[in-house]
């Protein structure tokens, strides 16, 4: 199914609002959508007969910088009978506090392969999925002070009292 | 959050896990339930079941994993993975190096086939810049040579550590000494056994060495016979198929739901191959099949049939790096004036764009997901998409209610590699 036949697809299911932007003119076009439907989306392009996305490749969470202090994820999904790739995005504004972390709808129960991405993404960069049933941080120690991969982060200099070197 | 007292196991949990402050919001409080539940879990768990810890120094699990096994005596329960022994900080390195800096570490992600993460790595980027319809046939034929040796000593690893993990020592003695082979000709390539630094963005680090087609058409020809012998050591060996065959079925819905992808799928029965579906490098230009399991000697998608999809696979890999010397010998014939760095850019500087590329690796679907902002030479996020990474990630839903012996074959013939499951 072709890009703009996946926008119909979507437009005609969930209204024209889920889809608040995309970029096309690059090697890959991408959709942006409502970050609190992307659950929805995605259970809706993996069960359509039409563009039957049931591949997650790549579960992506991004810090788009310091100075937008965006968070976002984004999704490639794959189509094996059609041999298609789609990206989807979402992407929120967020404060950097650590009180209060970015707040995404979890897709585990569309794609178990979202588990363990989800999780690698709560802990390298503090996107919080709700809904996700065991998001404990994953390559990290559990007790690991901060978000490695965000832009502001500052190297710890001392894990349980031992200096890093 | 403070880390209970394992010692004392189940009385303080809860005072583990108060908020640290009153206006603790609803999400760090989620948090700590999802740690709070695996604790009380364990907890419970050490009193009416037993609580088996399964590495990180187990020599099954093929590295430093840890798996958490909660057994009813000898019947496997729930399986939980610790994984991050190995975590090397990959993504962080990558957003501080440049893209040719970055090539080391992507060998040392999946160490045990380090050619085809760099290939995928090196791929991306090109793609990126936008030049790699420019590359001379020859390097791409060299990639793809190199690549596919590479492959087939990952899979002999794989067969051979399977192997001895069901109590067979001598296939792997007899896969060691033939990866020896590949080990040495690449070092002779790259000037290093292991993590090679061999394909750069827009060339390759050197030529092959004078003789090393000879040398690699002499190893074929040796190997061909080894790989029958093996076959007959193990394949068609009853104790292995008893210890395989029907143990460890992963049904095909439940591999493409949980991402596995590579030899993990196609032991599940689809013939799915991203060197055939998407067609990159010179892989239209050979001649393949695509082996998958049939559920010759139990059921489609057990252990048994991964491992006979990763022996076919080495007779496919040799049938291309046969085609391949084939062609390097004759009409892409090294010349005196051949530079395989001669389409190196000088600087790489792509296009603001994300791009994600995807590339079958040894283990499966190696994809790299890169974020340029065009105008520094460091890109600002890389994503590794680790096919190990995946594919263990369906260990917990395919050793439900199995033998812990059971959980050893199932663990072997998943073939994931830490280095890459960690990054």
């Amino acid at each position: 199914m072709s890009f703009e036949g996946i926008k119909a697809l979507l437009a005609a299911k969930f209204g024209a609002d889920v889809i608040v932007g995309e970029e096309t003119g690059g090697l890959q076009s991408a959709l942006l959508i409502d970050a609190d439907r992307i659950a929805d989306v995605c259970l809706e392009l993996r069960n359509n007969p039409d563009s039957y996305f049931d591949f997650l490749s790549c579960l992506s969470g991004v810090d788009y910088g310091t100075e937008t202090n965006r968070f976002g994820v984004v999704y490639h999904l794959a189509s094996i009978p059609y041999k298609t790739q789609l990206t989807l995005k979402i992407s929120k504004e967020n404060s950097r506090d650590l009180a209060d972390l970015p707040s995404f709808p979890s897709i585990v129960s569309v794609y178990r392969s979202a588990d363990w991405h989800e999780r690698e993404a709560y802990d390298m960069l503090g996107i919080f999925f709700e809904g996700h049933p065991d998001l404990r941080r994953i390559l990290m120690p559990d007790d690991w002070e901060g978000f490695p991969l965000r832009k502001d982060y500052k190297n710890a200099e001392y894990y349980k009292g031992i200096k890093i070197d | 959050m403070a880390i209970p007292d394992l010692k004392s196991r189940s009385v303080q949990l809860k005072d583990c896990f108060v908020p640290r402050n009153d206006e603790a919001d609803k999400i760090r409080f989620t948090l700590n339930e999802a740690l709070q539940r695996y604790y009380e879990k364990i907890a419970n768990a050490a009193v009416e079941d037993m609580v088996l810890n399964m590495g990180p120094q187990h020599p099954s699990t093929h590295g430093v994993l840890r798996l958490e096994l909660i057994t009813d005596g000898e019947i496997v329960k729930e399986v939980i993975p610790h994984l991050g022994y190995l975590h090397r900080c990959f993504e962080k390195h990558a957003e501080s190096l440049t893209y040719q800096q970055t090539i080391p570490f992507t060998d040392r992600m999946d160490y045990l086939a380090s050619m085809n993460n760099s290939h995928a790595f090196v791929m991306g980027v090109e793609r990126m810049m936008g030049i790699d319809k420019d590359i001379p046939k020859r390097i791409e034929y060299i990639r793809v040579l190199v690549c596919e040796l590479n492959r087939i000593a990952s899979h002999l690893i794989a067969i051979g550590t399977y192997g001895i993990d069901i109590g067979a020592f001598t296939p792997f003695l007899w896969c060691f000494r033939d990866r020896e082979h590949i080990m040495g000709m690449l070092e002779w390539a790259s000037g290093s056994r292991m993590l090679y630094n061999y394909i750069w963005v827009g060339g390759l680090f050197y030529d092959l060495p004078v003789g090393f087609e000879e040398r690699c058409r002499e190893f074929v020809d040796y190997f061909k016979p080894k790989m029958i012998e093996l076959n007959e050591l193990l394949t068609d060996n009853q104790v292995f198929i008893s210890r395989t065959a029907n143990v460890g079925v992963l049904p095909l819905d439940v591999a493409i739901n949980y991402g596995c992808s590579g030899p993990m799928l196609r032991g599940s029965g689809l013939k799915w191959d991203l060197r055939r579906i998407d067609g990159y490098s010179i892989y239209p230009e050979l001649e393949f099949d695509i082996p998958v399991g049939t559920g010759l000697m139990g059921t489609v998608g057990d252990c048994w049939d991964r491992y006979k999809v990763r022996i076919d696979e080495i007779e496919q890999s040799l049938k291309m790096v046969e085609q391949c010397l084939d062609r390097l010998q004759k009409e892409l014939k090294r010349t005196p004036e051949f530079d395989p760095r001669a389409k190196m850019p000088r600087k790489i500087i792509p296009k603001a764009q994300d791009y994600y590329v995807r590339c079958e690796g040894a283990k499966g679907e190696l994809g790299f997901y890169f974020m340029a902002d065009g105008k520094s030479e460091i890109p600002t996020r890389v994503k590794s998409r680790g096919p190990s990474f995946s594919n263990l990630s369906v260990l917990p839903e395919i050793s439900k209610g199995v033998m812990i012996a059971d959980l050893i074959a199932i663990v072997g013939s998943i073939d994931f590699v830490l280095g890459e499951v960690d990054r």
